[in-house]
């Protein structure tokens, strides 16, 4: 080889190492605008809002002076909501994670409902609003209540149940489930002193994420109807004469915190706004911890199980 | 997974209870197990009514509308003012607000998110990753009603610096938003394709000479193909059921337009606009929602079979 040639390999690996580079630059580039969103988007309703939330702003009412305006309804809804969704889309979820895990046998039927799941998971929100309209606020009869909006986001977030129900048992080495069977425990004993036992962080880490997507769903709630205009709470969920107990709040009217959000940001004047700002600043640090804690919590579940 | 413990012969040493009695209990034993296992085969089968519903819903409201409006009428008009009295019920100029503002932001997601994919899978460290992944996961996790917020107070002013000419409510800054949006969905599942790809497959590229973009480009992502093909098309199917941001940002005037520096309305947030007016049950107008949501549903779900037909059609087995 001459000289001329080595010198022209030469030119060829500088490029291509260049190249390697240039890309190199362009990934953490690509990154830093999604972080760079991320920081303008929080900084923005940090600069403008936090300045609008004390006490005040978190026990009054939507009043229709921007100034004098809270968000005590919303916040009261939306811990509400997320209680009926809670309650529906957990027993539920997990109950059918297990299933398709443990008993389903290899038929059509468990192929139709392993269809069925992932399709779920791709419906836009929108549509089980539409389907929340159509079923339970006039065929069910439920209203624009609480209930039916707990029971819409719960079955929006259902798929996202049962998928990490199914990976998190799956995870389990089919070594427990053969000392189980062989000391002659049924299946439903397995499950339940084992398999749900076992997975129950990792199913825990896929509920709070669900639960974090089920907070600042604004769609499907609108779509059933639900007033924007609430200055007053639901029923209290006590009384004071027997049973003690009251579900009076079930079908009450309610906001929660993004429909809110979004009633103040489509008006025009400015105060609004920065009650929007405000109001989308607590929503946010609430999703944001809860998606931080299922992230902190996927991590010391990967440190610390060793099969 | 049916281990069947019950057909297992009972032990009958030193037992203090008789044969039969473990005998009926091992019946009732079996009979508890049935129930158990037909309660959670119902909470399973959840899935499968509730597409029933979705569909059952979706059709008969459709139907009742198009007694009054003809299916022709309703694919190929170019006006939508179903609440007017002039009423037409074109569903194009909804879809030309949905499209375009799709189109915007996949313009967007696409590339950005393949290029943190590879980046993330083939160029960064394994700390880098760490930190990366869940910051793109929160960007995933903020509530579109924020995002709807962001764009309108954030993105349209700074457009506007720019362009001074762009109307305060455009399919362009929702797009660009609904776009970083999408990222995580599309980086993260394209990102686990190409780290499935098997590592003696990168060692036969580097052994050749090649430099780590070189594999990337032309090992890495031709082998995770069918994996990031199913990472777009679910990035696809996010833009066009994305509802918040283009009714916050995007305007709500029916317009028939491929221009994204325009206002328009998206069928989803025509339905959000619809269900925030009073509309009584069984108007015409109640029906359209359901129309336009039905029109929706059959878009996603072809992206939804288009992508499960990709994953087989294209994937790789080791």
């Amino acid at each position: 080889m001459n000289q001329k040639d080595i010198q022209a390999i030469r030119a060829i690996i500088t490029r291509h190492k260049r190249w390697d580079m240039l890309f190199g630059l362009l990934g953490l580039l690509a990154l830093m605008v999604g972080v760079l969103t991320l920081t303008v988007l929080f900084a923005d309703m940090a600069i403008k809002g936090a300045a609008r939330i004390d006490y005040d702003f978190l026990t009054s009412f939507p009043s229709r002076r921007a100034g004098s305006a809270g968000i005590l309804s919303a916040w009261v809804g939306t811990i509400l909501v997320m209680l009926v969704t809670a309650m529906s889309a957990v027993p539920l979820g997990v109950a059918a994670g297990v299933y398709l895990e443990e008993y389903a046998p290899k038929n059509w039927v468990t192929d139709l409902i392993e269809i069925n799941v992932t399709n779920l998971a791709g419906v836009p929100s929108i549509v089980y609003g539409l389907l929340a309209l159509g079923l339970f606020v006039y065929k069910f009869g439920f209203g624009q209540s609480i209930l039916s909006a707990g029971l819409t986001l719960g079955l929006l977030i259902l798929p996202v149940v049962i998928v990490a129900t199914r990976e998190s048992i799956r995870a389990i080495p089919q070594m427990v489930r053969e000392g189980a069977y062989a000391c002659g425990a049924t299946t439903w004993q397995t499950v339940r002193d084992h398999i749900v036992p076992y997975s129950s962080a990792g199913i825990l880490t896929g509920v709070i994420i669900g639960m974090a997507r089920a907070i600042g769903e604004t769609a499907p709630i609108i779509t059933i109807g639900a007033l924007t205009f609430i200055a007053f709470l639901p029923p209290a969920p006590y009384t004071e004469v027997f049973p003690y107990i009251s579900f009076e709040w079930l079908m009450a009217p309610f906001t929660v915190m993004p429909i809110q959000m979004f009633n103040w940001t489509s008006r025009p004047e400015a105060a609004f706004q920065v009650n929007a700002a405000a109001a989308g600043f607590i929503l946010v640090l609430m999703t944001l911890a809860m998606n931080g804690m299922a992230i902190w919590l996927r991590y010391r579940l990967r440190r610390n199980i060793k099969w | 997974m049916t281990a069947n413990a019950q057909t297992m012969s009972v032990p009958m040493t030193s037992a203090p209870d008789s044969v039969s009695d473990r005998l009926r209990k091992r019946a009732s034993r079996h009979m508890k197990e049935r129930v158990i296992e037909f309660i959670l085969f119902s909470a399973a089968s959840i899935s499968v009514l509730t597409t029933a519903a979705i569909v059952y819903i979706l059709v008969s409201e459709s139907l009742t509308l198009f007694e009054h409006v003809s299916l022709w009428d309703f694919l190929t008009d170019t006006q939508w003012t179903p609440l007017f009295d002039d009423a037409h019920y074109g569903i194009m100029v909804l879809l030309s607000g949905t499209l375009t503002s799709s189109f915007v932001a996949l313009a967007v997601a696409l590339p950005l998110g393949t290029i943190i994919a590879i980046w993330l899978s083939e160029f960064a460290s394994f700390r880098t990753r760490e930190i990366a992944k869940p910051i793109l996961e929160l960007l995933g996790g903020v509530p579109t009603i924020i995002y709807g917020y962001f764009a309108l107070m954030v993105v349209t002013p700074a457009l506007q610096y720019l362009f001074p000419e762009l109307p305060g409510f455009s399919l362009l800054s929702a797009g660009l938003v609904m776009g970083i949006m999408i990222i995580p969905y599309v980086s993260s599942l394209s990102e686990d394709a190409m780290r499935a790809v098997p590592m003696s497959l990168r060692e036969g590229s580097y052994a050749m000479g090649a430099t780590r973009l070189q594999t990337a480009l032309r090992t890495v992502v031709p082998a995770a193909t069918s994996g990031i093909a199913s990472a777009y098309i679910l990035g696809i199917s996010r833009a066009v059921g994305e509802t918040m941001i283009l009714a916050v940002a995007a305007g709500m005037q029916p317009n028939l337009t491929f221009n994204p520096a325009e206002p328009g309305a998206t069928i989803t947030s025509y339905i959000v606009q619809v269900a925030l007016g009073d509309l009584p049950h069984g108007s015409i107008g109640y029906q359209t929602i359901f129309a336009a949501g039905l029109t929706l549903m059959l878009m996603t779900l072809c992206f939804n079979l288009l992508g499960y037909y990709m994953r087989k059609r294209f994937r790789e087995v080791y």
